[in-house]
């Protein structure tokens, strides 16, 4: 900016002006857009009448309404909400389309009933499955969380110590790796017909699953990260006076971590798979046995709400898992946004 | 012969260890066949003493060097410090290798606090730290991770990794090799006010004639692999020394001249 002369500025005031148009067009419109939408919607709900019985209609195109409102007053003042304001603005456009794809669905369903009815449910049969519905649902999704909680910590710690253990020490190695290579790639739910008649609660079948599931791909990346760490560094750290102990836990393990990481990312995607297999056979509980129980009503709105707060807790889940590599491995260039 | 007497005048602190290699033998074994690296390497290095090792590139210089640091053991011969034998690595002896190898995962400060921590000192030690980050000029990147620092710095950093440890021994893989001419040259007054003001003993790899003169009391050239020594000259010279010195610019002819590369100069 400092080497700018006087005879510069004159030439840089009309692109700047220029920004600042575009701004209005293009942010702005968006997000005029957004709400424009989201207005949209909130008149299908109330319009047209429906062709079933659903008592949330109302609520839901209020409801839009006034998103739409939300949206219009965040664009006209994004500049002084600060993040919150940056983030509508970086979300508009993604506002844009699934309030149009909600709105086709809305008209779509409930309103002309182009998709065949009870298999694709309106909008405002799965908000009411969430006002109606919601002590099940939240028991159910505790449910999932504590099983799953449990059996992924159990089988990340286990898997971690493993494989620093047969990574580090040729003579555990010796012994662990055949039965790693033997029942490792084996999928855990082909153990759950075994389990659940040999562990004494379907709760303790489970956990034991989700946290071999989970243990498996740990077990394997911290084993291939400790053992490829170069011996450039254990030769600086023993020059330096590092004890195995310090090689272990100051090298070794920090040097591992991004390995480790990957192998809890992998752990967690075939957890899931495992709870939610393990609680429609097993378990009377959780998301996965109200699935399976609102199937067996054929409640269909039920199954669909369901589906979008298992899809919730999962990415949820992995965004967590994300941040603490990120804060753990602040060191590293480059790594993957999720 | 005022030139000895000046040599003489130097004495050293006691800090320094002395270090003796005696008859060192070494080979590898590459894909079944032995690769002699080091042959009947004999050198007695006095407490406090400034030593180069010269010699073409892959005659084995490194590996003197790792065997000095215990890390690896001779096929032949013994090494000693201070009359006990080398058996393992241990932090009296400290090497700078020829690659900085910082933790990537370290910020700078924690990869030079690394053999304090390693010894389980550095609670009470941390002053120490600071005073040789101060040293090599990067306080202002004390919390910077080795990714963000340039080679030069990078190669600081493992200088300051190995004088925090205030070794009996110093030992030196080509550490300046990847400075710029004008940091190189300041790092190395620097590195000689440091020895003079510790009094370690100093055994360091280089691969540039003039830097051997400007540095040590003692050049040895060694032979093309396997490594045996070709000469031992003593550089008698007080210090600070001048790079034009004309009896410098002599033994850098008659050096080159062993390495060689005569007919360059
Ligand atoms: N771990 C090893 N296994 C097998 N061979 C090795 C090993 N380390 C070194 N060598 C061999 O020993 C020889 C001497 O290597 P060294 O690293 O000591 O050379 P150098 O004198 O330091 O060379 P430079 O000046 O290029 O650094 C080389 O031929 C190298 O191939
Ligand atoms: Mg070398």
């Amino acid at each position: 900016m400092s080497t700018y002369s006087v005879s510069d500025t004159a030439a840089t005031a009309a692109p700047r002006a220029a920004v600042t148009f575009s701004n209005l067009s293009g942010s702005y419109g968006v997000g005029l857009a957004a709400s424009l939408v989201w207005l949209a919607f909130g008149l299908s709900c109330l319009y047209w009448p429906d062709v079933g019985d659903w008592s949330r209609t109302s609520s839901l195109g209020i409801g839009a309404i006034v998103i739409a409102a939300f949206i219009l007053f965040g664009t006209f003042s994004a500049d002084y909400l600060g993040g919150a304001g940056q983030a509508l603005r970086k979300r508009a456009p993604w506002l844009v389309a699934f309030g149009a794809f909600i709105t086709l669905w809305e008209v779509a369903t409930a309103k002309f009933a182009w998709l065949p009815l009870p298999f694709f449910p309106p909008p405002q049969s799965i908000l009411e499955v969430y006002t109606d519905d919601l002590p099940k649902l939240l028991d159910s999704v505790f449910a999932s969380i504590k099983l799953q909680l449990g059996g992924y910590i159990i089988g990340a710690t286990v898997g971690f110590i493993t494989g620093v253990s047969i990574g580090w020490s040729q003579k555990i190695g010796y012994w662990v790796h055949p039965v790693l290579r033997f029942i490792g790639p084996l999928p855990a739910t082909a153990w759950l017909p075994i389990a659940f008649f040999t562990f004494p609660s379907s709760w303790s079948a489970s956990t034991f699953l989700i946290a071999l599931a989970t243990g498996f791909p740990v077990t394997v990346l911290t084993w291939s990260g400790v053992a490829s760490v170069s011996s450039a560094y254990y030769d600086v750290a023993r020059t330096l006076g590092a004890k195995p102990s310090f090689l272990v836990l100051k090298v070794a393990i920090p040097a591992a971590l991004p390995h480790v990481f990957v192998g809890l990312f992998m752990g967690l995607g075939s957890s899931f798979a495992v709870l939610v297999v393990a609680e429609m056979i097993g378990v009377k509980a959780g998301l996965g046995w109200y699935l399976q129980w609102a199937q067996g009503w054929a409640a269909y709105a039920n199954m669909y709400a369901a589906l979008i707060v298992m899809s919730l807790l999962c990415s949820g889940a992995i965004t967590l898992l994300f941040k603490t590599r990120d804060r753990l491995l602040v060191w590293q260039k480059g790594v993957v946004k999720w | 012969m005022v030139v000895q007497s000046a040599a003489e005048a130097i004495t050293y602190p006691a800090v320094g260890a002395e270090l003796d290699i005696e008859g060192v033998s070494h080979a590898f074994d590459i894909d079944g066949t032995t690769l002699p690296v080091l042959d009947n390497v004999s050198l007695s290095i006095a407490p406090g003493e400034f030593v180069a090792l010269l010699g073409p590139s892959g005659c084995g210089k490194s590996t003197l060097l790792r065997l000095v640091a215990g890390l690896e053991k001779p096929r032949s011969g013994s090494l000693r410090e201070d009359d006990a034998r080398i058996s393992g690595p241990h932090p009296s002896r400290v090497v700078v290798f020829q690659d900085p190898t910082l933790f990537p995962w370290r910020s700078v400060w924690d990869n030079v606090a690394l053999g304090l921590e390693a010894q389980g000192i550095l609670k009470a030690q941390r002053h120490r730290v600071d005073a040789v980050i101060e040293l090599v000029g990067l306080s202002s990147f004390r919390n910077a991770y080795p990714h963000q620092l340039s080679g030069g710095m990078a190669q600081r950093v493992a200088l300051a990794r190995a004088l925090v440890n205030d070794p009996k021994i110093l030992v030196l893989d080509e550490p300046l090799g990847k400075l710029d001419s004008l940091t190189r040259i300041a790092m190395q007054a620097e590195l000689v006010a440091l020895w003079q003001r510790k009094g370690f003993t100093t055994l360091l790899v280089t691969h540039d004639v003039e830097e051997a003169l400007v540095l040590a009391n003692r050049v040895i050239v060694l032979s093309d692999r396997p490594a045996r020594i070709k000469a031992d000259i003593a550089v008698a010279r007080p210090y600070p020394r001048h790079r034009g010195d004309p009896y410098l610019a002599d033994l850098r002819k008659q050096i080159l001249g062993l390495l060689g590369l005569e007919a360059t100069w």
